[in-house]
């Protein structure tokens, strides 16, 4: 396992990441640098979370107000995790849902991160050699998480252009068959919804589909739903619990993984958790997160935080909102340089069409449209490629994790670089 | 009825451990927890190895150091990079920090370097990430029993790694000998199981004694000639507070070249007191294994909310030594008069224990007739102490328990001891009635007595304080206790002392 290369690192794409590191952008210091736009990561709100600490010195177990606490928190190391967490946490993923759903803290298994969560999930779900289905273009990440340790393996659902990538019966279906056809058994399906990375949500149809799929073939639909709190325009997200709560009976297949690495910008703290409507995986995933276990202190600063409605309510409508902003600038960006995103509305990135630009219509010309953005106009965005995706051309950019100024020299360098390659095309 | 939607082998086994006996004696704490004055009645929590008597110097070190807190005034600046920090190397510092400590433990006779240090969430992600890295599903490590029963889970559940008990006994205070190793080598040979390693905890668990150099050293040897690999597990390295001096695996291999199969698994939650902080780190030698686990340790990262406050800690080198120094003080006097209370009470634990939150104690002259899970089953529910018996460890010997000590108040400790008083008690007249049976067909002196454990006995003792008759070989005490205390050579035609 340590000398095969599931880790994923050894990727043509990692090109991407050593050259922005050797090369970072710096408004002063290295304003000819690299920007990366290739990292799925929000920076927007940190200023919210910070105003919200300063008035609130007992959620750290380091002030005054909360130094009691430290040595029952710094003793516990019971894999339910803190219950007030669990609470907190259930409340949060409900106010993100618009409390049209509700959900049990009981139900809820800590990890140290939505990377482990879907882990232990597989571990769960799946022996070694199992397949999961997972809709393509997907997050490159699940290579590494639902395969190296676990010997799971993935069947992609491919999705095309045609339909805006949407996930229909047939496409499941083709997948299903092309593992049974390798004597393979499956064991579910999982999907990101909103998805990573087209930045568009699974409409409510297509969650039933889906989930009436997996109760046929008696298989598991796991849902990440890591993305759940950056949906700053319409269409409305559907969760599958949502979807849970209008069937009439208590499924054991359906299972979702959540996280605050991404809608509240903190993957430094590892925070992951699993929600399953399965009871015995509850506690087998309970008893796994013994490997990865979310730090008290951690636990314990996030309990008082997300219990605050006041703070919760306000922090999920102004992050949506900066989402929103700067998902306009970047779309408003890329159409001044003729290019078009997939109509997204969720997510820190867009999904774009940067096919009539390629030298080729492969992933040769691909790759080599990649390396001239990134060597030429000195941006990090991701290919398709990385993704897995079918259609040569398309790329992910990320726009949260930067300021608006540099988001608009970012934007300049791309206008110049299109306009330079169409001459050279030409 | 629909039929369940099938999961995983690993899901479905009890691969994790918990459907063991042993959970008992959780259950009865949970259920019936003693606390002084809401529930002096309840069962005290002897099971759990925790260190819970320094963190007044933690908290005074956390209250003087507010900027410590990325949540705080003081520290707030940091909040968003470290918020943002996901690298798996970890932070600058936090590493350093532990670096430091860890050559702090071991006496400043060994140097770490800091680019070799994996961080994980705590040594149980740290030992199955190592475990991963080494071996395959199917392959098996070596580890000197008794062990720390959670590495029944931790290195086997989702690995599919085997272990191999090498059966240390009492008759050499649980040593870990070469014939051992050889023994359980040749076994899994036999079984044609490849070995891939072998795991020792040093200082160890459950046992609370330090390996000497030359045991470390042959250990070393043994893992280089077989081309096996060595874990060791030093966790407990900070926590060892009388002689003999605890020689990290690090001071071995210093001045040697062939060393890359050797790997270090450390933690913050012993010796610090921090298992709720998920601290845990492991040291390779070998550069693959490194990067291997270093990638693997995406599923189990430590906090970077603690990694900030720990590395602004850690970097206190003032406040390190005097903590360890200090830690140490407590630990040996809550030690001391735990040992000494047994003492009292004729019971002994196994010599030369030095280190850890627990003693490795002697309880085979209470068995009598019964089993150790019996006699355990009595210490819970009847004594109302939760202890480990040495079964639960893997112990090939009965009667060997495992008494934690440093997570309890004095008064708590003293309580502990009166109910330890009355189990002697109660075990004396168990044995009046079993003895009167027993007596009667041991005229000459019997080989082995009426128990059917097969029992290492302790070469040349005798009990110089009880009136039994000196017997030239065999007595299944340790060596002689002070003061006089009623005694029984169960296994000696002596006449025993009046019960107490």
């Amino acid at each position: 396992m340590a000398t095969c290369s599931l880790h994923g690192e050894d990727s043509p794409y990692f090109a991407g990441w050593e050259e922005y590191r050797n090369n970072p952008y710096d408004v002063k210091l290295n304003p000819s640098g690299v920007i990366q736009m290739g990292l799925a990561e929000n920076t927007l709100s940190f200023g919210v979370m910070e105003d919200w600490l300063i008035k609130h010195p007992e959620a750290t177990i380091t002030s005054e107000q909360s130094l009691g606490l430290f040595k029952d928190l710094a003793l516990y190391q019971d894999y339910h995790g803190l219950s007030d967490y669990r609470k907190a946490m259930a409340s949060f993923m409900e106010a993100m849902r618009g409390n049209r759903v509700k959900f049990d803290p009981d139900r809820i298994v800590n990890a140290a991160g939505s990377t482990a969560a879907n882990e232990v999930l597989m571990f769960c779900l799946a022996d070694p050699g199992d397949v999961f289905l997972v809709p393509s273009p997907y997050y490159p990440g699940f290579d590494r998480d639902l395969r190296w340790r676990t010997g799971v393996e993935i069947e992609p659902i491919h999705c095309y252009s045609s339909n805006n990538f949407q996930i229909t019966k047939s496409a499941v279906e083709s997948a299903f068959k092309r593992a049974k056809d390798q004597k393979k058994q499956v064991k579910g399906i999982l999907i990101t919804n909103p998805c990573n990375p087209l930045g568009t949500i699974s409409s409510a149809d297509t969650l039933k589909m889906l989930l009436a799929f997996a109760n046929k073939k008696k298989i598991h639909l796991v849902c990440d739903e890591i993305y759940s709190g950056s949906v700053f325009s319409s269409p409305e997200f559907h969760s599958i619990a949502e979807i849970v709560a209008q069937e009439n009976y208590s499924p054991d297949n359906v299972h979702i993984v959540y996280s605050l690495s991404k809608d509240m910008g903190l993957p430094g703290f590892r925070v992951g958790t699993i929600y399953s409507y399965n009871d015995t995986v509850v506690m087998a995933a309970r008893r796994m997160s013994s490997f990865t276990m979310i730090s008290t202190k951690t636990q314990h600063l996030l309990s008082t935080m997300l219990s605050d409605p006041e703070f919760v309510n306000y922090y999920i409508a102004e992050n949506k909102k900066r989402l929103e902003e700067r998902h306009r600038l970047i779309v408003s960006g890329f159409e001044q340089a003729g290019i078009k995103q997939l109509e997204g509305n969720a997510g820190l990135f867009c999904w774009v069409n940067m096919s009539h630009l390629l030298p080729s219509n492969d992933i040769e010309g691909e790759l080599k449209l990649w390396k001239g953005i990134l060597y030429k106009a000195k941006l990090n965005i991701s290919p398709g490629s990385s993704f897995k995706c079918m259609e040569p051309g398309w790329f992910r950019v990320c726009f949260s994790e930067m300021t608006i100024s540099t988001m608009k020299v970012a934007l300049e360098r791309l206008q110049r670089f299109v306009k330079q390659n169409k001459v050279m095309t030409h | 009825m629909q039929l369940p939607t099938p999961l995983s082998r690993r899901a479905t086994s009890n691969g994790h451990g918990e459907d063991s006996p042993y959970f008992d004696g959780w259950k009865a704490y949970d259920r019936n927890p003693y606390h002084p004055h809401k529930n002096p009645s309840g069962v005290i929590q002897m099971g759990l190895a925790e260190n819970q008597l320094s963190f007044d110097l933690i908290e005074k070190w956390v209250r003087e150091h507010p900027e410590s807190s990325i949540c705080t005034q003081e520290g707030i600046a940091g909040f968003k990079e470290t918020a943002n920090y996901q690298d798996y190397h970890g932070l600058p510092k936090f590493r350093e920090g532990i670096t430091s400590f860890m050559e702090e433990v071991g006496g400043g006779k060994a140097k770490f370097d800091k680019d070799r240090i994996v961080l994980t969430a705590g040594a149980t992600a740290a030992h199955e990430v190592l475990t991963f890295c080494v071996a395959n599903p199917g392959e098996a490590f070596l580890i000197p029993s008794p062990y720390y029963p959670g590495f029944d889970r931790d290195l086997k559940w989702r690995t599919g790694v085997e272990l191999i008990p090498v059966v240390c006994s009492s008759s050499n205070n649980f040593q870990v000998s070469v014939s051992a190793l050889e023994e359980a080598y040749t076994e899994a040979k036999c079984r044609k199981v490849k070995v891939k390693g072998i795991l020792i905890t040093n200082p160890s668990n459950p046992l609370g004694t330090t390996m000497d150099e030359k045991t470390l050293r042959s250990i070393l040897h043994f893992a280089t000639e077989k081309k096996i690999h060595l874990i060791c597990d030093e966790i407990y390295a900070g926590s060892v507070f009388l002689g003999p001096r605890f020689v990290s695996i690090a001071e071995v291999v210093q001045s040697q070249i062939e060393r890359d199969h050797v790997h270090i698994v450390y933690s913050l939650s012993k010796d610090m007191g921090l298992p709720g902080f998920r601290v845990g780190a492991i040291y390779s030698y070998n550069n693959k294994v490194v990067m291997a686990a270093r990638r693997m340790s995406s599923f189990c990262m430590v906090s970077s909310q603690t990694q900030y406050l720990l590395g602004k800690m850690l970097s206190d080198r003032l406040f390190v030594r005097e903590y360890i120094k200090e830690n140490k003080k407590r630990l040996q006097e809550a030690h001391s008069v735990f040992v000494q209370g047994l003492c009292e009470v004729g019971i002994k634990c196994l010599a030369n224990s030095n280190v850890g939150l627990f003693c490795w104690v002697d309880l085979r002259h209470l068995l009598h007739k019964d089993s150790e899970l019996a006699l355990w089953k009595i210490i819970i529910e009847e004594i109302g102490l939760n202890v480990s018996p040495g079964l639960s460890c893997h112990c090939k010997e009965e009667g060997w328990f495992r008494f934690c000590f440093a997570n309890m108040t004095p008064t708590t400790m003293q309580e502990s001891l009166t109910r330890i008083k009355r189990l002697i008690e109660r075990r004396s007249k168990v044995s009046t009635i079993s003895r009167s049976s027993a007596l009667t067909f041991h005229t000459t002196r019997p080989k082995n007595l009426s128990l059917s454990i097969d029992r290492a006995p302790i070469a040349n003792m005798s009990c110089l304080n009880s009136p039994c008759i000196q017997i030239a070989s065999k007595c299944y005490l340790n060596s002689p206790c002070t003061p006089v205390t009623p005694m029984y050579c169960f296994n000696s035609p002596h006449t025993p002392i009046t019960s107490m």
